[in-house]
């Protein structure tokens, strides 16, 4: 007797399981990325799904393989699951492929989360480079529904080209909410008036007026996470106060596979996101 | 133990082999294969390798014939009990596409009853790794856990050993202490044969066995220490887990980076190893998809594959993330080492790489 699966939803004990969802949405960000609203098929499924800004899905696409993908967006039980995601590799490239109404497979929400109750009463720097803004973009999203709780609160964030910056289209109203968002490109046309260069030129120039109660939240290559936070360390905010959302291969998401160790962490179970002074001797390792 | 040790006579053996039969489970016990000790299914002791031997050392195993009629005078082998636990494949999910899109199932975790004769003390520390891997963790591998408790485990005290053993210096050998529900002594003419638990209780009940005379108890307790006398490799461990941790740059893993073909062979042989992947394994229109689980090993070129490039692009970042892993980040992560001491990653080498070796090489190098 084969089992129907159900949404496992934090249960521990079959985290192999797969629901299905639809494709209720999709709309084109930049390009090659574009964000997917899903709905689980199951109405059970649909009215309990809960995940905290910074978690991610694994997204399956059977005979291709699955992926793990960020929430790009929180939602309140009943709404659809949203993801912002890149075309890069076989699932994302698939993924991109299909159509309103097509249907996949979901496994989660899995891993840790940005630490966003602890920011309360506090300033708060976001620092993006590319896609890193999707996990990101939960946090302003919270920040946006609450923001009296929070003090100064900037995003910096970088992409290859101006048509690569993510959700451009929404940082008049994110301004508006009183989110100091700046961005700087690698390269540009001339009709570009904005910042070219790294983004750590951003984090040199962002105002820290009290660096004991400023938190940093950064998602992006790792490179460039390294000379944020050397950036934001050198004007002196604590190592405890600074958190990143990493990247490794994940493949079962329970920490059983092995795929994403980092030192002793497993990214999936232990991160993705994770303070920085968990990861930051490990971090100037190469290859490891 | 239970129950006070018993003596099972050589000739009663097939009647052990008999009662667990009796009793629905199936034997995997020692048997010759391809020149190897390959555990399977037995049914008869005929099939035990009586009589037979092996020789091992770096990237070096030969089975020889003994000079004496005893079952389990071989040590480890390129074979494990963990296949049993933790299957090299397994099919983890299906995936069928119908007019209201892909469904999804999960297969019955269905267990074998299974028997497993002679696990050795290396082993049953392995099973106890591997359980805090699966069984005692944040998630559960249901799989793991219904075959792990399904099956009963007749253990063997060593009275031999290779060269590539180190057991006494992991702590786990070569007595078994824990994790058995009988445990074995071969000694002249037979066993001693004890209880470790309700379930070895019960069996230990239905065996023609006598009581265990004290010059038999002797003899019981000098085979454990002839094998403790035989272990000859000393792995020094004191802090290797910061020992390596600080080393992580060290000139000694471009050194090993020339040696190792990163072939995964030492992955694959170890008894605690756990890494896997997932196969999609579909029919041609893609329409029906199974999802089978394998075995895979850090020293594959794709394991540490990401959108943004390979992380460990390289032989030396590999083996560091292997040893570093079960030597050190291991106690991290599972409060134990990932190493037992049982050798058969120095043995299965093909060019004979030893690990205690190289984490001695690192410590000459950096005291």
């Amino acid at each position: 007797m084969r089992k129907k699966n159900r949404v496992m939803l934090l249960q521990r004990t079959e985290p192999w399981a797969v629901t299905a969802a639809r494709i209720a949405d999709i709309h084109d960000e930049t390009p090659g990325v574009k964000t997917y609203q899903l709905e689980l098929s199951d109405a059970d499924d649909r009215s309990t799904y809960e995940a905290r800004a910074g978690q991610f899905n694994m997204l399956y696409l059977p005979g291709v393989g699955e992926s793990a993908i960020s929430l790009s967006h929180l939602t309140q039980p009943g709404e659809p699951i949203v993801h912002t995601v890149r075309a890069v590799g076989n699932v994302t490239q698939t993924l991109a492929r299909l159509s309103v109404g097509d249907s996949l497979g979901v496994r989660g929400p899995f891993g840790s989360y940005w630490p966003i109750d602890s920011v309360r009463g506090k300033d708060l720097i976001l620092v993006a480079g590319g896609i890193g803004l999707a996990p990101l973009r939960p946090v302003i999203d919270f920040i946006r529904s609450n923001r009296g709780v929070f003090g100064r609160v900037c995003l910096l964030m970088g992409a290859r080209t101006p048509a690569d910056l993510l959700y451009q289209d929404e940082y008049q109203a994110w301004r508006s909410d009183d989110i100091d968002v700046q961005t700087t490109v690698d390269r540009a046309q001339s009709d570009w008036q904005g910042h070219v260069g790294v983004v750590t030129l951003l984090v040199n120039r962002v105002g820290i007026v009290r660096s004991d109660r400023t938190m940093l939240f950064c998602c992006g290559p790792e490179v460039m996470m390294t000379y944020a936070i050397r950036a934001v360390r050198e004007r002196g905010i604590p190592r405890t106060s600074l958190w990143l959302s990493l990247e490794r291969n994940m493949n079962c998401a329970m920490g059983h596979c092995g795929h994403c160790q980092l030192g002793p962490h497993f990214v999936c179970k232990d991160g993705p996101v994770l303070r920085y002074d968990q990861v930051n001797r490990l971090m100037r390792v190469d290859s490891l | 133990m239970t129950q006070q040790a018993r003596f099972l006579p050589r000739d009663e053996l097939q009647t052990l082999l008999d009662c667990l039969h009796e009793n629905e489970y199936d034997v995997i016990g020692p048997t010759i294969r391809q020149q190897a000790i390959m555990y399977r299914s037995v049914r008869n002791v005929d099939e035990l390798p009586v009589g037979w031997t092996d020789q091992q050392g770096p990237a070096v195993y030969q089975l020889e014939e003994s000079k004496s009629d005893q079952v389990f005078r071989f040590n480890s082998s390129p074979d494990s009990w963990k296949r049993f636990f933790f299957p090299a494949s397994s099919e983890i999910g299906t995936a069928t596409l119908t007019d209201q899109g892909w469904q999804f199932e999960t297969p019955p975790t269905q267990a074998p009853r299974l028997a497993l004769l002679g696990v050795r003390a290396c082993d049953l520390a392995a099973i106890a790794v591997q359980d805090r891997v699966f069984r005692d963790n944040e998630y559960v591998d249901a799989a793991y856990t219904r075959r792990r408790e399904s099956a009963l485990i007749v253990a063997v005290n060593c009275g031999t050993a290779a060269s590539t053993c180190f057991c006494t210096s992991m702590g786990d050998g070569p007595q078994c202490e824990s994790g058995f529900d009988l445990v074995m002594t071969e000694i002249d003419r037979g066993f001693i044969i004890e209880s470790g638990s309700p379930r070895g209780d019960e069996i230990l009940t239905q065996l023609p066995t006598e009581s265990a005379r004290s010059e038999q108890h002797d003899a019981a307790k000098s085979e454990i220490q002839n094998a403790r006398e035989a272990i000859t490799k000393q792995f020094d461990t004191r802090d290797v887990h910061d020992l390596l941790l600080a080393n992580l740059e060290h000139a000694n893993w471009d050194d090993v980076a020339d040696r190792c073909l990163s072939c995964a062979n030492c992955t694959m042989v170890c008894p605690t190893c756990f890494c896997s992947t997932v196969d999609e394994v579909s029919n041609l229109s893609n329409t029906e998809v199974t999802r089978v689980r394998q075995w895979d090993s850090c020293f594959n070129i794709d394991f540490s594959r990401t959108a943004g490039g390979i992380v460990r692009d390289d032989t030396r970042s590999r083996y560091r993330q292997w040893l570093t892993h079960k030597l050190a980040t291991w106690e991290d992560q599972f409060d134990t080492s990932g190493c037992v001491g049982c050798g058969r990653c120095i043995t299965c080498c093909p060019v004979g790489i030893d690990l205690t070796k190289e984490v001695a090489a690192l410590r000459e190098m950096t005291s």
